[in-house]
């Protein structure tokens, strides 16, 4: 109850000086590695990046389209694999790898969801879990092609012009990746696109009567969030400089689950503030890292029971606000008061 | 003309004959009703010609060109939407966005911005509450919305399932006026409807199902001096 009556006062004081906090959160974003001057917390920086990057792209299927892929660190993996590949066997450089590494992603996405999108939601969820566990065993197994658990080391960083990318040019292009993939969620989510991925989540006959192709719509969004992950996974392999199968195991795939549904899904705010929670989180109670899946684990089950919209609410504080809603998995879950009769 | 022809239709489900052969049509202009007790078949009727359930046998034609079995949203592109049973509107989504999905089968921003215009002239509520979400509307100003909605494809042909369901009885006559007044628009009718009394009377003809047949069928007028419908559906002794 306290939460709520503060809430709405905070959201309302964020809305109307949302311009100046906008503007002094850009100047802090951009003068973040003058204020810290630190090599360790600027990796950090750019780790939250990815991190939001994956959580924004997870909640387009999630959020948006009401699927659920289980999967999302194999499209990482596949895209940082290929832009690993081509630069260190071809010597690709990075600004053609980071496209490539999108495209060979999102057409894995497209081939998975042509599969299983015309089946219940949840058959999404098997055979994204299951191509995880192929793609890591594909990728430990396939030596002659992707080294195998060494794993391929030697990246270069990204060059313009015959400049190497230093830490700080690395966080200014992710910063960069970061801001154009949130814009590009928010385009989404406020187009044609968005309304029909929004009334396929809610009812996908009614959407369909509409004249959706709901399948066609599916494959869509699928694809594009695939496609995002494996730019995401580019820049992480660029930036690492080193990748192994570990780095997108299944674990990743629910790390960014447990984003998406800490921060809220369906918002676009939301995933970022649980990328940025669950990212820092590690960092500052490393003791902890033994038990990580099972604060993973504890994190989901509370939110959803507890908090089914997330942190944010299904509606961030930077949206347009709206009359009172409840998140899907609410929905799901507790029989419907209000709304069309079923 | 012709506008939308069925005949013979079969469905069955799993071993369940749902529809047993069924044939009708309607002209263009012409508001049709079709009434039966529960379990008759007339929800399964409307699924099958929007495409969202299988027909074993049978044809249905629109404007002589066979759609039966084709995909839901390539049948709604060629002019005949579906106000489903129960209303299912986008509860999520605004007054508005609801409208704007009902036109997503036109491309052109000026025709839908034009048919959301007259949309919200027909339903001046709607227009009151065009940024409240769908969820938070009453039953009767969310079965406006749902006949809004599929207006919003701007069709030839409106099938329209049930529409007084769960209305209080002042309401569903508001409800049909403005069906009435959709069907002087030159939107062709084909209601399904238990209220058969009220379906009787703003319909020009009606057919009778039962157990999946049609065993009845003639003008509406004539349908309510008929003894066996005014005993079996307007219990009038």
């Amino acid at each position: 109850m306290k939460l709520k009556s503060i809430r709405p006062a905070f959201v309302s004081f964020v809305l109307r000086y949302r311009v100046p906090f906008a503007i002094l959160l850009g100047v802090l974003l951009v003068a973040y590695p003058w204020i810290v001057r630190n090599p360790y917390l600027l990796r950090v920086a750019t780790n939250v990046g990815i991190a939001i990057i994956l959580a924004s792209s997870l909640n387009i299927i999630i959020g948006f389209s009401g699927l659920f892929s289980l999967g999302h660190a194999a499209f990482y993996g596949i895209g940082a694999y290929t832009s690993a590949l081509l630069a260190t066997r071809l010597g690709v450089p990075f600004w053609l790898g980071f496209p490539a590494a999108g495209i060979v992603a999102g057409l894995f996405g497209t081939f998975i969801g042509f599969a299983t999108l015309r089946l219940r939601a949840v058959f999404l969820a098997f055979t994204t879990l299951g191509f995880g566990e192929i793609t890591r065993i594909v990728i430990l197994n396939w030596r002659d092609f992707t080294r195998g658990p060494l794993g391929i080391a030697g990246i270069p960083v990204p060059r313009l012009f015959g400049w190497s990318f230093t830490r700080e040019a690395n966080y200014y292009l992710i910063l960069l990746l970061c801001a154009a993939v949130i814009l590009f969620v928010y385009r989404i989510y406020h187009s044609r696109l968005g309304r029909a991925l929004i009334a396929i989540r809610e009812d996908e006959t009614a959407a369909r009567s509409m004249g959706i192709n709901v399948f066609g719509y599916k494959i869509l969004a699928f694809t594009i969030a695939c496609t995002i992950a494996g730019l995401a996974g580019s820049f992480f392999a660029h930036f690492q400089r080193y990748v192994s199968a570990d780095s997108f195991v299944a674990d990743e795939s629910f790390r960014i689950i447990t984003m998406v549904a800490l921060g809220g899904t369906g918002s676009i705010t939301g995933p970022i503030v649980g990328a940025m929670i669950l990212e820092l989180f590690p960092e500052v109670f490393g003791f902890l890292a033994g038990y990580r899946q099972v604060i993973y684990g504890a994190v989901l089950i509370t939110v959803i029971v507890l908090k089914p919209g997330g942190i944010v609410g299904v509606k961030g504080v930077f949206e347009k606000p709206r009359a009172t809603r409840r998140s899907w998995i609410a929905q799901a879950l507790l029989p419907r008061f209000n709304g069309g009769t079923r | 003309m012709r506008l939308l022809e069925v005949q013979d239709l079969v469905v069955y489900y799993g071993h369940i004959n749902a529809l047993k052969g069924i044939s009708l049509s309607l002209s263009e202009g012409h508001f049709v009703t079709l009434i039966g007790a529960n379990g008759a078949g007339k929800t399964t009727l409307l699924n099958t010609i929007t495409g969202g359930v299988q027909a074993t046998s049978g044809s249905v034609l629109f404007r002589e060109e066979p759609i039966l079995n084709e995909r839901s949203d390539l049948i709604v592109r060629k002019g005949i939407a579906h106000v489903p049973e129960g209303r299912k509107v986008f509860p999520e989504l605004t007054v508005e966005e609801n409208l704007r999905v009902g036109a997503y089968s036109i491309p052109q921003k000026k025709k839908v911005a034009e048919l959301l215009a007259l949309n919200f002239d027909l339903f001046p509520r709607l227009a009151e509450r065009r940024r409240q979400e769908g969820g938070t509307l009453s039953g009767g100003e969310q079965q406006m919305l749902a006949i809004a909605r599929a207006l919003m494809s701007d069709p030839e042909v409106l099938l329209l399932d049930e529409p007084s369901l769960g209305l209080a009885p002042l309401l569903v006559e508001k409800i049909f006026e403005f069906i009435v007044q959709v069907n002087k628009l030159g939107k062709s009718i084909l209601l399904v409807e238990q209220n058969a009394n009220l379906a009787l009377h703003v319909a020009s003809y009606g057919y009778v199902l039962e157990t999946g047949r049609v065993v009845k069928e003639g003008p509406a007028a004539d349908l309510l001096r008929d003894d066996a419908v005014r005993k079996a559906y307007l219990g009038i002794a």
